[in-house]
């Protein structure tokens, strides 16, 4: 089993802090502004649609369709030539945010373009899990 | 940008450096060989240099040009938003050369990523793993830019039947034309099937859908339109030229990636120049990758939403075809040192000077040249005439 070391993680700031603590509990939380309604990803101090600065964390359904996807044949680091071939996907959630994920759990050649997926959550250690998408 | 600086400078000298494989010389070297060249063409000298503009793998490029051939110069610009930059430089010297600020301005680029093999599998450096990019993109092993242009790929794919014999279609058309120019890289014939075995790299996109990996360099030497008409070479203008932005790395706020803004673009450089797309003679669109040509065509209204498939099929981008375009070769085909923007210009500057042989467009007089950055990050046209 290849070690985490070689795979690029996210280093969060204090503004993005929430969103990968609520993904290390299993939850999926995404911004939302309450003076345009407006989902935003990623995560910024302010709403990047009318400037708010009264952005709140709300938590996602976690619901979404493939918005467009590939399937990588090349790895684009050493750990993720331990899972070739595998799927990067843009997903348009149900709140309209569009985020990356891999589409895991899932036969590949099975995968198009809106098909329906919903978030499934990649432990990597105690503190940290990356948010991904499967089948719905 | 006021409709008034529209020919109000014109490009006077065009070269590239060594092409291809060219394991004994640097990017900098690469980058004075070809300024050289590009100053010789318009009998200028480095002497005459007073503006530098540089886009390289060095954070200070400009200084880097700059100190390396001896010029002490009082502009300099160092953008750098990617493939399209060299292009933008020419807008940007255009505004420093009507203020004042500068009145030769030499533009160049270089890269030896062949020799380096430091983008063979497609990978750039890491980014910052706290950066939006390093986050959100990084972590999902996402290749850059294949990554994101198959995804555009699959979508266009999806939304309008486009197939891979499409794609194929451009690779093959640009190859025809590198085969007139002698100074293409990959000249050796090819055809639709043979493209279409190539291994995949990123679902829809296979390894020759992909741009080359080359050394090369290049430069531009830009004058105002009046000092252009007492150099040795003849002059090319610049009659019209915009650039916009979108995004960086993560395009998630752009709603539609079919859609990337490269219609407000053209059409800000073709109301600058005063003509219209049916007005072009020599088409040169940045070829990193087959889908990038099929979407920049339409987005560029040469034709319509969806039916770029059909419009370039038979041959219709390759010599002797209905709309023939990038008469080097491309980057498909003549060469890819990391980022094309200056390859286009100067092969639509010899297009209208009349000096591409067997390649050549009859009666050439108006030219256009988009670019992208990134991935699909901001765009940049610009119309060139005689
Ligand atoms: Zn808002």
């Amino acid at each position: 089993m290849m070690t985490n070391l070689q795979r690029p993680l996210p280093q969060p700031t204090d503004i993005t802090q929430p969103y990968w603590s609520a993904a290390a509990k299993g939850q999926l939380v995404y911004q939302h502004c309450p003076d345009c309604q407006h989902w935003q990803f990623y995560p910024r101090a302010f709403c990047v649609r009318c400037g708010s600065d009264a952005i709140q964390w709300g938590e996602a359904s976690g619901e979404g369709v493939i918005y467009t996807f590939t399937i990588n044949r090349r790895a684009a680091n050493a750990f993720m030539k331990t899972r070739l071939p595998y799927a990067v996907a843009m997903v348009q959630t149900s709140e309209g945010v569009k985020t990356m994920a891999n589409i895991v759990n899932a036969d590949l050649d099975s995968l198009y373009i809106g098909m329906p997926v919903r978030v499934v959550f990649e432990q990597i250690n105690d503190d940290l899990a990356l948010p991904q998408f499967q089948p719905a | 940008m006021s409709q008034s600086l529209s020919r109000s400078i014109a490009i006077a000298g065009v070269a590239e450096s060594d092409l291809g494989k060219v394991p004994g010389k640097s990017a900098l070297e690469l980058q004075a060989q070809a300024a050289h060249a590009a100053l010789g063409e318009a009998g200028l000298s480095l002497k005459d240099v007073d503006a530098v503009f540089a886009h390289t793998d060095d954070r200070f490029s400009s200084l880097q040009v700059a100190e390396y051939l001896g010029i002490t110069p009082r502009y300099v610009d160092s953008t750098n938003v990617g493939g399209m930059s060299n292009i933008v430089h020419i807008r940007h010297a255009m505004n420093a050369i009507a203020s004042g600020m500068c009145s030769v301005a030499l533009i160049t680029y270089g890269s030896t990523q062949l020799s380096d093999g430091s983008r063979k599998s497609g990978a750039v450096a890491a980014d910052s793993p706290s950066t939006a990019r390093g986050q959100f993109i990084l972590p999902y092993g996402h290749l850059s830019p294949i990554g994101y242009y198959a995804m555009v790929a699959q979508l266009h794919m999806h939304r309008y039947g486009t197939t891979p014999k499409d794609l194929a279609e451009v690779a093959v058309a640009a190859r025809r034309w590198a085969q007139l120019n002698p100074k293409a890289y990959r000249r050796e014939p090819t055809s639709i099937d043979e493209v279409m075995a190539s291994p995949l790299m990123a679902d829809p996109l296979r390894q020759r859908d992909c741009c080359l990996v080359t050394d090369g360099g290049g430069a531009l030497v830009v004058v105002s339109a009046e000092r252009a008409r007492a150099l040795r070479s003849k002059p090319v203008y610049v009659q019209g030229i915009a650039e916009t932005y979108a995004h960086h790395y993560t395009p998630f706020n752009t709603d539609d990636w079919l859609d990337t803004g490269v219609a407000a673009t053209a059409q800000a450089a073709f109301d600058m120049a005063g003509v219209t797309r049916e007005d072009m003679d020599v088409v040169q669109i940045y070829d990193h990758f087959t889908i990038g040509v099929l979407q920049s065509l339409e987005e560029l209204g040469f034709c319509k939403r969806g039916e770029s498939g059909a419009f370039v099929a038979d041959g219709a981008l390759a010599p002797g075809g209905r709309f023939p375009i990038n008469t080097s070769g491309g980057g498909l085909s003549y060469g890819h040192p990391g980022m094309f923007g200056i390859f286009l210009v100067i092969e639509a500057v010899r297009q209208l000077r009349g000096e591409c042989g067997g390649r050549q467009i009859a009666d050439a007089q108006l030219a256009l040249c988009h670019a992208p950055g990134l991935v699909f990050s901001g765009n940049t046209t610009m119309i060139l005439g005689v």
